[in-house]
Formats: structure tokens, C-alpha cells, sequence
């Protein structure tokens, strides 16, 4: 497979003796604070004792206060919908006409709704798909439109102007009227839901990881790849888009945070998982129907609900963020 | 006379996440009207703190925790910010390294300038926007008021720091700061921003801090010296009272490695070995001892204090150097004498591992919706050369002038406009326009060009380029050790546990310790990312290293370490070196000979020595002339031929001799037909209608070098050889 030899001829034999030491030896690591080390300091000077850039990172992300608010909040909304169902048991599956609408009280904490579902296990089960839809948005969205701007920005030339002008024709299509048309067209799904909030989604993730390409693949180490030898899929996938990762990973939690919102809106729109299935903006654009009667719980609970996941998501986004550039500008 | 800027006993820290860094640790330091104070030393130990303190303008988490700093003696430390703001600008003016960052670009330089009069006088807008052009045309910009609406971006680099210095002076302040105001522009334009500073600041009579970490600067500029070691003024004196009397042992060993004129460039340079302490927790002992060759036990549990002797030379070391042998640069030379002598090299003036014959580049300019090519920029414009094995060769030439596009074209980084580059024997010009990603898309056979890319593949291995910016060059989100596992892994050579052996090998090779390979780039300091950036272009055992700026962005100390590791390596690997670099000195320690690019021409060539002692093209005379010596006798009686202006545009090129508008005995001539080019010797080559010596015909065997059996013109008088086309203008060859 080659003909280099994997290790150099005499390696060892005499270290590089750069830094020219007249008459003595040169200075050992001795009185260092790792004092007692009998081996020579190498020319180069000391090996630094590593600290990891992502425990500084971690460090930074824990020393954000709205940061850990946020992801105290996204655990504890996750819990709820995820573990408070298996405490707090209600029946989402069949109308019952004698609850309709009941005000709060100790048996419903958040009274019912229209068709008499307990609004509390309501919140919980439309919590679930409004967080699963949501992650998987933001992973699908993301991956895709990741690799979309990396290829287009490293790329450059016709490429890049064919990829961002298919980003440009989705940017220009006005989503209310797909959501109205496709509303009429499909019975919404989750399968088809994270389809059609992703399609609109990545284009948001590829035009930033675009630019960043743009100005990741003229840095040195980039073009050192190529004069190795190297292959654009190697400099795209190993240097590029994990030198976008911090992009990336706060631009994803975002994406979480507009997915939820995009489905509440999509539920309004009347494009929502059709019931019995929960979903927080289906909850919402229900109670509105209500309003005027001054049942306000059937409102603000998921209102609300909705609010806080998406504050809770930003804040942590806005942390990372804060926490990733740390750890670039060093210490 | 009461002194303009007086510190006293300053201490400044920054306060990180985790740390404090102790950045100025008690220094005094005056400056007297009219005088010019130099200060020296490595970055990272203070400089520019001192000079951030003085104008109040610290970065975050920045305090002055004690001592005091008088501006025309009001305090300043502890000063309301309002009043801060008068007197900033206003009293005290700062000059900073780079201009881009600080210049905002969004102000056309006019306005940026009429607003800091404003700022301090009550004038009208008018009469501001007068003053600018006042100061601008103090400052040597040429027509200043069509200028005014110039934003920076337009200007060249040396026009952008004589606009900042524009800027400094508009409130015409007392005290004048300038933090290495030429340490980002040419040698030529340097020469120029310290001329006009000298003659700024007798003009005005300012009190000046120049701040530097060249010893060259320096000794041609101030009046007195403070050095700077690890936040502490460690030697302090008279400017020619330092330089012929040097004592303390780091400002000595800081003289010994820069590359001297008088350099035996046989002998392996001097360098300080390590790295300056960390600030955060700096040890309570002398701060140098761990680098320092005199230390002894007491230096290692003792701080000594900076004491002044008869002659008011005051140094903080326990064991001086001696004061009685020293003369100028004698301290470097003879910290230089004591070094190793290297093996001479021996190269056969027939074997040439590289040549490049009538290299053209062009990048076309676009403009408009349907990006129509309006013209382009001739950024290499036939330039031949024959590197032999085993040599260095040096390329030296102003930033601007393609030096790097060469050899970019080399590796192959880019596509040929014309011309042939043969390596090892084999033509690689036609496998080095490698489709680059910007134009894919070509229609090629995907077995032809498969079969045309592990071609390519092969021959790179034996070709490898050095980056010039440490930071940039090296992946910040992958560790050392893979780092230099990617050419193997992507050339597919050895398994997982030899790659490793050798990545640890080829550390060790580079003064590195194994364990580095765990780490990330940005835990290493910049001659230690410099020496991984050295080791992942020779895990491949390349027979050729192209160096682009190797050690420009790297301190004077660890300049000299990288330098004699580079030849060290090449001893041991049998490499052949290309270097380039702007710095005329460094190129001469290193090459065994010299080219000399202008504005995309070769203009001349010869051994280093040849060229640099007797230069034949008055460009090759006025850059040596432009390297400031540290030695302050040589400096001050020097009759400087500088450059007039800066490098023109690369896209209109000037007609005749492209060096026309800035040569100081152009004829008319110059301007209509473009000058032969004539031997002087041995190798020796320039191209000049006037040249600074007689030409003698070329010898038998001095041909040998730009003709080979394959020259298309081989044919031609050796006279006119390869250095210039046989057009006088700059019509492109091949297609
Ligand atoms: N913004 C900053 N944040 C953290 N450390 C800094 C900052 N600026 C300077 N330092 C530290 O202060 C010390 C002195 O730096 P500086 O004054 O820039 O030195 P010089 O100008 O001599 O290169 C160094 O250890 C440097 O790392
Ligand atoms: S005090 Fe000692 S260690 Fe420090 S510079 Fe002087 S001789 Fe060197
Ligand atoms: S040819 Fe004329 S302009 Fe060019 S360097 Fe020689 S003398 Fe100067
Ligand atoms: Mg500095």
C-alpha cells in the first residue's frame, strides 16, 4: 500500500536540537511547578497540562444563569410531559359530554375542555408530540441543511449559486398558503409534519453554515488538506462542519424552539394532528374558540406552556452560544 | 524639565474566568518632550498593557491595581472617564499595530478624523474636516482632500497607518504612543512610517513610546530603551549606552538571534530557549532564570531589583554581562561564534529538483450580474527559476508582489495561466490545475481522472507546503496527534499503531514532547503550533518543503529556535527548502541563494551572500538598505535610500520596468522598454537598464543554471535568458 516507510528511518537517535545551548545543558524542567521531572524540557518548551475545550466550554455554560434556568425549565417541561402522565392518570382518549368545560377544581387542578379531556393530562400528552416533532425537526432540519451549506459554501462557484438560489425559492414560498393548501390536500401525521416543518426549516441552518464555509475554506489548515492530497468530502465532513459545530448546535436548539411554534401555528391553521391526538397548539387554537365564554383555562395553560419551552430552548441556545465562543477565544 | 508621560510602579491585571494575569508588575518608565522612548520585548510580556494603562483603555476585566501614570502631570490613574475622555485623544495619542481593526470601516477616514477634532475642540465641522486634511497631508498622504472620502478598506496598508497616525495627531497631543506601528507593513514601508514618525515628532515636539518587539526599530529610533521581560522592565539605559554596553543576559540573548548582517550563516543562530513564564502565577525569583544561561541557585530563589549603575544604566540580574568587551553587535556575534557549525552543503548546479519556466498568473476580475472578466490581476508574470536539490532557495519581496501565489502554484493550490513547473524530472504543471472546487464541474472521464488524481496524489507527497499563520493553519477542533495522522491517512499509509509511532516520532523530531499529540493547537504557543505545522509537512517524507513567512508571525526569540530547526531537518531529511519571505535578513540566514520578486517579476537572483553584499537592481539595494540594523552607530549615520511609495496595482502594472515608479535613478527608457536582464557573476542575475554594478558576461558554466536540456528558449544569448520574456509587454504565454 506505500512505499514510505510508517516510522523514519533514525527517529531517535538525537532529538532536534534547535535552541543552540552554549556550554551548559539546557535548562531542565526543574524548578517548574512540575519540579522533580529528571527529564530534559524538549526544546520546544513544555507539553501545556491539557485542559479540555469542552470542560471550558461546560464551565462557561454553567456559569450562565439564564442558561441553566433554561435547561432546568426544558428538564422539568420534559419530565412533566413525559413522566407526569405515568403519575397523573387521565382519560385522552374518549369525549366524555358530562365535563365539558369545567372551571379548575381539586379533581381537574386545569379544569377540562370542550370535549371534557382534563386539560393538565392534556398538557402532558400534547407536550409529548409538540417535543418529539420538535426534536426531530431540529435534527432532520439541521443535518440537512448543514450539509447543504457546507457543500455550497466549500464548493463555491456555479454550485453555490444553484443550491442558494433552490434556498432562496423556499425562503420566497409564503408558508401560510402551502399550510392552507397542503391542509386541504393531506391528513396531517407526525411522519408528515416533521416532513413539512423540516422542508421549511433547513434552509435557515444551510445559509449560515454556508457562510461560514465560505470563510472556513480559505483557512490555512483547510488548504493544507488539499495540498496533502486530500478530497473535498474529507475537507467538507472533517474539517468543516465540525468547525461549524458551535453554529450548529445553537442554531439546532433554536430550531427546536421555532418548530414548536411553527405546529402551534400549523394546529391554528387547522393543519394539526387531528384529534384525539394532543398537541399544544391544537389545545390553543381550541380554547380560543372559548374565550369569549371566559374559559380562560382553556388558553393559557398550553399558552403558556408553549412560552416557556420556548424561552427555555433560546436560553440555553443563547448560553451555548456564549459558552462555544469562550472557548475560541481561549480561557 | 518635569517628563510628559511619567509611570510610576504601574501594575495592571487582567482578570480571566479562572486567573488573574499579572501583565505590567511595577514599572517606571518617563518620557520627556521631544524624546523618543523605545520599548522592547517579547509579546505577551506587557507592552501594550503599558500603553493600554496610559490611555485608560484596558480590555475586560483590565485594572490599574497600583502606582500612578502622569500626563503633563495630572493623574491620570483614578481619573473621572469624562475627564479620561478629554485627555485621551486630546493629551495622549495611540498608534495601534493593525489599522484595519482599528479604523472603523464602515467612516470614510475624513469623517473619523474631523470627529476626533470635534471630539476635543470646539470647531465647526468645517474647520474639522480642514484639520484632517492638514494632519493627512502632514502625514505624507498624497492628495489628502480627494482622499477624505476614501473609507479604509480602499487604502493600502501603509496608507491605513498613516491615516491612524493622521488620526493620533489631529488633537495634537503631547504624548504620542505607538504600539508596533510597522510591524504589520513591509520593511519599505516601515522605513517610511518611522521616517515620518521622527520627523513628526521633532516637528511637534512630542513625547513619543515606541513600542517594539525589533531591536532594529529601536536602535535607529529612540533615545533611550527600557527592555521588557514578563511584566517587568529588566534593563533600561541611554540608547547607545545599551547597545554597547548590554547587561542583563535576556537582552542580550534577544540581540544574539536575530539574523545579523554580519552573520556567518554556516553557524546555527542563538536562541533563548522555552517559553516566557506564565503572568497568571509568575514565580518569586528572577522571572528569566529558567531560560537564563548564567542562572545560578540564588537567581532561582532571589527577585533581583532593577539598580542603576554610574553611567545610568539600570538592569535587574544578580550576574551581568560583563561590560568591558561589548560593542554594538559584537554581543550578538559572539553569542553567534559559540554556535555550532553546521555541515556545509554541497549542490550540484545541474540537478535541479524544481524548475519553474515562465510562470504566469492571472486572476481575472469580474464585474456585473453575468460576471464578465473586465480585466485582471497579473499577480505572476513569467517568472523562471531552477531550485537544486538540496539547497535552500530564498524568495524574497514586498507583501503584494506574488511571492505566495508562486508557490501556491507550486503545490498546485493554483491553477496556471501559462508556463511549466517540472519536479523531479516530470512536468506536474498540467496534473497542478487539479480542478479546484470554485470552477468544478468539468466533464472529465471519472477513470482518466481517477487514474490522474492518484498521479497527482503521488507526486504531492514529495511536495509540501509550511503555512505561514500558526493559528490558522492547524484545525482547532482536532488534536495534535490527528493532526499529523491526516496526510497518512489520506495518502493511506500504515496501520493505526505505525501512524502513531510516527506521529510520536516526528514530534520528538521537532523538540516536542509525545504527549503534545493528546492536546488541541490552541493549548501550544505559537513556535510550538509553528513546530507542529513543521511536523505535518514532513510526515510524509517530502524531498521538498515550500516555507511560506515561516517565522513572521512568531516573537524575535522563537524565530531563531524555528529557524534552526528548519536546519536541522533539512540536514537530516536531505530537503530542499524554497522560503519565502518578506524579510531580506531571514532569507539570507537561511538560503543558499536569493530571488527577488517585483510586482509579479523575477528582478534579480544570485547566491544570498553575492546579493545581499553587491546588489546589481536598485529594488534589491533599497530593500537591504531598509532592514534596521540593531546597532545604534550604524543606524544613525546611515544614508537611507528608501523606496518612494508603496507597490503598484498588480492589474495595470507599469509599462518598461514594472520597479519605474518608485526607483529613485529611472530614465526614460525605464518607462518604454522592459530591461534585460545581465549576469554579474556567477549565478548572479538582475534585470535593470542602470544596474548598481557593471555586468560581466557570463561565464562557460553559469548557464547552467536556468537552461535545461527541454528550455523551449535555451537557444537565446544566456544574457537574455530566463528572466524576462522576449515581449516587451505583458502579453500572457500559453493558454
Ligand atoms: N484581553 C486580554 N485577555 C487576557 N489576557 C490578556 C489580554 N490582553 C493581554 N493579556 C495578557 O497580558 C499579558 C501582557 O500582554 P500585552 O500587554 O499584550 O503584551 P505585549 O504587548 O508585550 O505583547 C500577556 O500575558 C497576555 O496574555
Ligand atoms: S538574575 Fe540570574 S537568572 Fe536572572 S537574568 Fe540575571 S543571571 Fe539570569
Ligand atoms: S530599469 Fe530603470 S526603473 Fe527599473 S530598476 Fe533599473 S533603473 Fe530603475
Ligand atoms: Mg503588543
Amino acid at each position: 500500500m506505500s512505499d514510505i516507510p510508517a516510522t523514519p528511518s533514525a527517529p531517535n537517535q538525537h532529538t532536534a536540537d534547535g535552541a543552540v545551548a552554549i556550554g551548559q545543558p539546557l535548562p531542565t524542567a526543574a524548578g517548574t511547578e512540575d519540579g522533580g521531572l529528571d527529564q530534559a524540557m524538549p526544546t520546544g518548551g513544555d507539553t501545556p497540562a491539557g485542559r479540555s475545550a469542552w470542560r471550558l466550554a461546560l464551565q462557561s455554560f454553567l456559569d450562565n444563569k439564564l442558561g441553566i434556568a433554561g435547561l432546568v425549565l426544558v428538564i422539568a417541561i420534559v419530565l412533566f410531559c413525559f413522566v407526569g402522565p405515568l403519575v397523573y392518570h387521565t382519560n385522552q382518549i374518549s369525549p366524555n359530554a358530562a365535563q365539558i368545560n369545567l372551571p379548575p377544581s381539586t379533581r381537574h387542578p386545569l379544569g377540562t375542555d370542550y370535549v371534557g379531556f382534563d386539560v393538565l393530562g392534556r398538557l402532558m400528552a400534547g407536550g409529548q408530540s409538540s417535543i418529539e416533532i420538535g426534536l426531530a425537526v431540529a435534527v432532520v432540519a439541521t443535518l440537512f441543511g448543514v450539509l447543504w451549506g457546507a457543500i455550497s459554501g466549500y464548493l463555491g462557484g456555479v454550485v453555490d449559486s444553484v443550491l442558494m438560489r433552490i434556498v432562496d425559492i423556499i425562503l420566497a414560498i409564503p408558508s401560510i398558503f402551502l399550510f392552507i393548501y397542503l391542509a386541504t390536500v393531506f391528513k396531517p401525521t407526525v411522519g408528515l409534519l416533521i416532513v413539512v416543518v423540516s422542508a421549511l426549516s433547513w434552509v435557515g441552518p444551510a445559509r449560515l453554515v454556508r457562510g461560514e464555509a465560505l470563510s472556513l475554506r480559505v483557512r490555512e489548515y483547510v488548504q493544507a488538506v488539499r495540498v496533502m492530497g486530500g478530497h473535498s468530502t474529507r475537507i467538507v465532513l472533517r474539517h468543516i462542519v465540525p468547525n461549524t459545530v458551535g453554529t450548529i448546535v445553537v442554531n439546532a436548539t433554536f430550531q427546536v424552539a421555532d418548530a414548536i411554534l411553527i405546529l402551534a401555528t400549523l394546529s391554528f391553521l387547522g393543519f394539526g394532528l387531528p384529534p384525539p391526538a394532543a398537541t399544544w397548539g391544537g389545545m390553543l387554537s381550541e380554547g380560543t374558540n372559548y374565550l369569549y365564554d371566559g374559559y380562560w383555562w382553556a388558553v393559557y395553560p398550553a399558552g403558556i406552556i408553549i412560552a416557556l419551552t420556548v424561552i427555555a430552548f433560546n436560553f440555553i441556545g443563547d448560553a451555548l452560544r456564549d459558552a462555544l465562543e469562550v472557548r475560541l477565544q481561549r480561557r | 524639565m518635569a517628563p510628559v508621560l511619567e509611570i510610576t510602579d504601574l501594575r495592571t491585571e487582567i482578570r480571566l474566568r479562572t486567573s488573574t494575569v499579572h501583565a505590567v508588575d511595577g514599572v517606571s518608565l518617563t518620557v520627556q518632550a521631544g524624546e523618543t522612548v523605545g520599548l522592547v520585548g517579547e509579546s505577551g510580556c506587557g507592552k501594550t498593557t503599558i500603553g493600554l494603562s496610559a490611555i485608560r483603555l484596558l480590555p475586560p476585566g483590565g485594572h490599574i491595581t497600583g502606582g500612578s501614570i502622569k500626563i503633563n502631570g495630572t493623574e491620570i490613574v483614578g481619573l473621572p472617564d469624562a475627564r479620561m475622555r478629554q485627555i485621551r485623544g486630546g493629551d495622549v495619542g495611540m498608534i495601534f499595530q493593525d489599522p484595519m481593526t482599528s479604523l472603523n470601516p464602515t467612516m470614510p477616514i475624513g469623517e473619523q478624523i474631523a470627529e476626533t477634532v470635534r471630539v476635543h475642540k470646539r470647531v465647526s465641522h468645517r474647520a474639522a474636516v480642514d484639520r484632517a486634511v492638514e494632519v493627512l497631508d502632514l502625514v505624507g498622504m498624497p492628495r489628502p482632500r480627494e482622499r477624505l472620502g476614501d473609507f479604509p478598506h480602499q487604502l493600502s496598508g501603509g496608507l491605513r497607518q498613516r491615516v491612524m497616525i493622521a488620526m493620533a495627531l489631529a488633537c495634537e497631543p503631547s504624548v504620542l504612543i505607538a504600539d508596533e506601528p510597522t510591524t504589520a507593513v513591509d520593511v519599505t514601508i516601515q522605513a517610511q512610517i518611522l521616517g515620518l514618525l521622527d520627523r513628526l515628532k521633532s516637528e511637534l515636539s512630542t513625547a513619543m513610546l515606541l513600542i517594539s518587539h525589533d531591536m532594529g526599530v529601536i536602535a535607529g529610533r529612540a533615545d533611550r530603551v527600557a527592555v521588557m521581560y514578563a511584566g517587568r522592565v529588566v534593563e533600561q539605559a541611554e540608547t547607545v549606552e545599551f547597545f554597547d554596553h548590554i547587561r542583563h543576559p535576556y537582552a542580550e540573548a534577544l540581540l544574539a538571534s536575530i539574523p545579523q548582517p554580519g552573520q556567518d550563516s554556516q553557524r546555527a543562530l542563538y536562541s533563548i530557549p522555552g517559553n516566557p513564564p506564565d503572568l497568571s502565577n509568575p514565580p518569586a525569583a528572577c522571572r528569566f532564570a529558567p531560560r537564563c544561561r548564567y542562572a545560578t541557585d540564588r537567581c532561582r530563589t532571589e527577585d533581583p531589583r532593577l539598580e542603576q549603575d554610574a553611567a545610568a544604566h539600570g538592569y535587574a540580574c544578580f550576574h551581568p554581562v560583563p561590560a568591558d568587551d561589548v560593542r554594538p553587535e559584537a554581543a550578538g556575534l559572539r553569542l553567534a561564534a559559540q554556535a555550532r557549525l553546521r555541515e556545509t552543503r554541497r549542490t550540484d548546479a545541474d540537478d535541479l529538483i524544481l524548475d519553474a519556466r515562465n510562470l504566469v498568473k492571472e486572476y481575472p476580475i469580474t464585474a456585473g450580474l453575468l460576471q464578465r472578466t473586465i480585466g485582471s490581476v497579473k499577480a505572476v508574470s513569467d517568472v523562471s527559476f531552477g531550485i537544486r536539490r538540496g539547497e535552500t532557495f530564498g524568495l524574497v519581496g514586498e507583501s503584494g508582489c506574488g511571492k505566495t501565489t508562486i508557490g501556491r502554484l507550486l503545490v498546485g493550490l493554483e491553477r496556471l495561466t501559462g508556463g511549466q513547473i517540472v519536479f523531479n524530472g516530470a512536468d506536474i504543471s498540467a496534473l497542478a490545475t487539479r480542478s479546484r472546487p470554485a470552477h468544478g464541474g468539468g466533464p472529465d472521464d471519472p477513470a482518466q481522472a481517477g487514474s490522474r488524481r492518484r498521479q497527482i496524489s503521488r507526486l504531492r507527497r514529495d511536495l509540501q507546503l509550511m503555512f505561514q499563520d500558526p493559528y490558522s493553519s492547524l484545525d482547532p477542533r482536532m488534536r495534535v496527534g490527528t493532526i499529523l495522522r491526516e496526510p497518512l491517512v489520506i495518502q493511506g499509509i500504515g496501520s493505526r499503531r505505525e501512524q502513531d509511532q510516527r506521529v510520536a516520532a516526528m514530534l520528538t523530531e521537532v523538540g516536542l514532547q509525545p504527549a503534545a499529540a493528546d492536546r488541541y493547537p490552541h493549548e501550544f504557543s505559537g513556535g510550538q503550533r509553528q513546530r507542529i505545522g513543521l511536523a505535518r509537512a514532513l510526515m510524509l517524507d517530502p524531498k521538498f518543503l515550500i516555507a511560506d513567512e515561516p517565522v513572521s508571525a512568531l516573537d524575535v526569540s522563537i524565530r531563531s529556535q524555528i529557524l534552526n530547526l528548519m536546519r536541522d531537518l533539512q540536514d537530516r531529511h536531505n530537503l530542499t527548502y524554497l522560503i519565502i519571505s518578506h524579510d531580506l535578513a531571514v532569507v539570507r540566514y537561511m538560503a543558499d541563494r536569493i530571488g527577488v520578486v517585483y510586482l509579479g517579476k523575477l528582478v534579480e537572483s544570485g547566491p544570498a551572500d553575492t546579493v545581499y553584499s553587491t546588489p546589481a537592481h536598485p529594488y534589491t539595494a533599497a530593500l537591504i538598505s531598509a532592514i534596521p540594523s540593531p546597532d545604534p552607530h550604524s543606524e544613525r549615520g546611515r544614508n537611507r535610500t528608501q523606496v518612494r511609495g508603496e507597490l503598484p496595482s498588480a492589474v495595470n502594472p507599469p509599462s518598461g520596468c514594472r520597479f519605474r515608479t518608485r526607483c529613485a535613478i529611472a530614465e526614460e527608457i525605464c518607462a518604454e522598454v522592459e530591461p534585460p536582464v545581465h549576469s554579474f557573476g556567477v549565478d548572479h542575475y538582475a534585470s535593470c537598464h542602470f544596474p548598481l554594478q557593471r555586468p560581466v558576461p557570463p561565464a562557460g558554466t553559469d548557464g547552467a543554471l536556468v537552461r535545461t536540456q527541454q528550455d523551449p528558449i535555451a537557444d537565446r544569448p544566456p544574457a537574455s535568458g530566463r528572466l524576462v520574456p522576449d515581449t516587451t509587454g505583458d502579453a500572457v504565454a500559453g493558454q
